[in-house]
């Protein structure tokens, strides 16, 4: 494996492990739940990208190539998918979403959500 | 004999020969029995049609799966700096947005591609709108500009 | 440096589940639970390139879709559940 695909690999993985922490960090910090989902989404998408590439980037065969771009696209399919069917049971059950009131922003430590269920 | 059953065939045979890996006869036997199973299956349930075998759409996918991308790593950079902010400040929006006419699967991959870039997610399709909340307004401005649905009308036809 | 991301992974799961265990609202929960599915998927796939068993693809393979069956499945138990829950004490009208 020649150097190029080696560093290549590596600065995807830091940068995915980068995003997945991101991710989460947002998960927890963000007020309410449909602010959530959109730091979920990061981890869903770009995240996951970024680790498999770099794992792609390390495949000693090309059937596990063809493997984690498999899982890639699983992934990138389904994700939308359970995050759309999330938000909207979540609206359907009276989940309201937090809005800037006249006052045009929300603060971190406003109130955080004080949901229905 | 449709052209969809035969792209499903090959689509079959390609998962079977990358998930085994083993190229033996007796495992050739096992998938050619498990890829007729499965086509008869879905030819009794009637799902192979354009629906499940897009292949009209062949020809302008890579060009907008090439856009798509670009926009996913653009949203991802503008999230991640929102989380990372010291003290955050956010303006999310649930907004109803109209559309011009879409055929039903224009419908379902304008509202998925927007689900799938973080930021925004579609919660609401009807028949001329959708429902998108955003975790920024500007967010919501972008897709009202309407660059995605003409890119997603020039895919669909 | 599977390994450094290997340990970003299971950071990001750890908050995962403070965020499950908090999460003020049940859906928060099946949130974090779907991305805890997800960091599931990637930790199982550099373990098996750290351990050199590019195998453990398989079952990264079947986590995946299992994930995403497992939110649409708990949804759908909840929805009915909290339709009728809503249904009976009459708080919500909308449908």
């Amino acid at each position: 494996m020649s150097m190029l695909t080696t560093y290549l690999s590596w600065a995807s993985l830091v940068l995915g492990g980068f995003l997945c922490v991101s991710g989460s960090v947002g998960l927890l910090r963000f007020p309410d739940f449909f602010t959530r989902m959109h730091a979920a989404s990061v981890t869903d998408t770009l995240a996951t990208g970024m680790i498999l590439v770099g794992l792609m980037f390390q495949a000693p065969t090309w059937i596990v190539f063809g493997k984690l771009f498999m899982i890639l696209v699983f992934v990138l399919l389904t994700g939308p998918t359970a995050g759309h069917a999330l938000a909207k049971a979540a609206l359907h059950s009276g989940l309201k979403p937090l809005l800037p009131g006249k006052s045009g922003k929300i603060e971190t430590d406003a109130n955080p959500s004080t949901g229905g269920v | 004999m449709k052209i969809q059953t035969l792209s499903l065939t090959l689509l079959l045979i390609i998962f079977w020969l990358l998930n085994s890996g083993l190229f033996k006869p007796l495992i050739f036997i096992l998938g050619a029995i498990s890829v007729v199973l499965v086509l008869l299956i879905s030819s009794r349930m009637k799902v192979i049609d354009e629906e499940s075998q897009p292949l009209h759409l062949t020809k302008n996918i890579p060009a907008y799966y090439a856009w798509l991308l670009k926009e996913l790593v653009m949203s991802n950079i503008k999230v991640v700096s929102t989380i990372w902010q010291g003290h955050l400040q956010l303006q999310p929006a649930l907004t109803t947005i109209k559309m011009d006419h879409l055929s039903d699967m224009g419908k379902v991959i304008y509202a998925n591609s927007i689900s799938l870039t973080p930021g925004t997610v579609t919660t609401d399709v009807t028949e001329n709108s959708i429902t998108v909340h955003a975790l920024d307004k500007s967010s919501i401005a972008d897709i009202q500009s309407g660059a995605m649905e003409a890119r997603v009308r020039k895919l669909d036809n | 440096m599977f390994t450094a991301a290997a340990i970003a992974v299971l950071v990001a799961m750890a908050l995962a589940l403070v965020r499950a265990y908090a999460g003020p609202t049940l859906y928060d929960r099946i949130l974090a639970v779907n991305v805890f599915g997800t960091k599931t998927v990637l930790l199982i796939a550099i373990v098996g390139f750290l351990t050199g068993r590019p195998e453990f693809l398989d079952i990264v393979m079947v986590y995946a879709l299992m994930n995403f069956i497992t939110v649409i499945g708990i949804l759908r138990f909840f929805e009915y559940s909290v339709a009728q829950a809503t249904a009976n004490s009459e708080t919500i009208g909308e449908k």
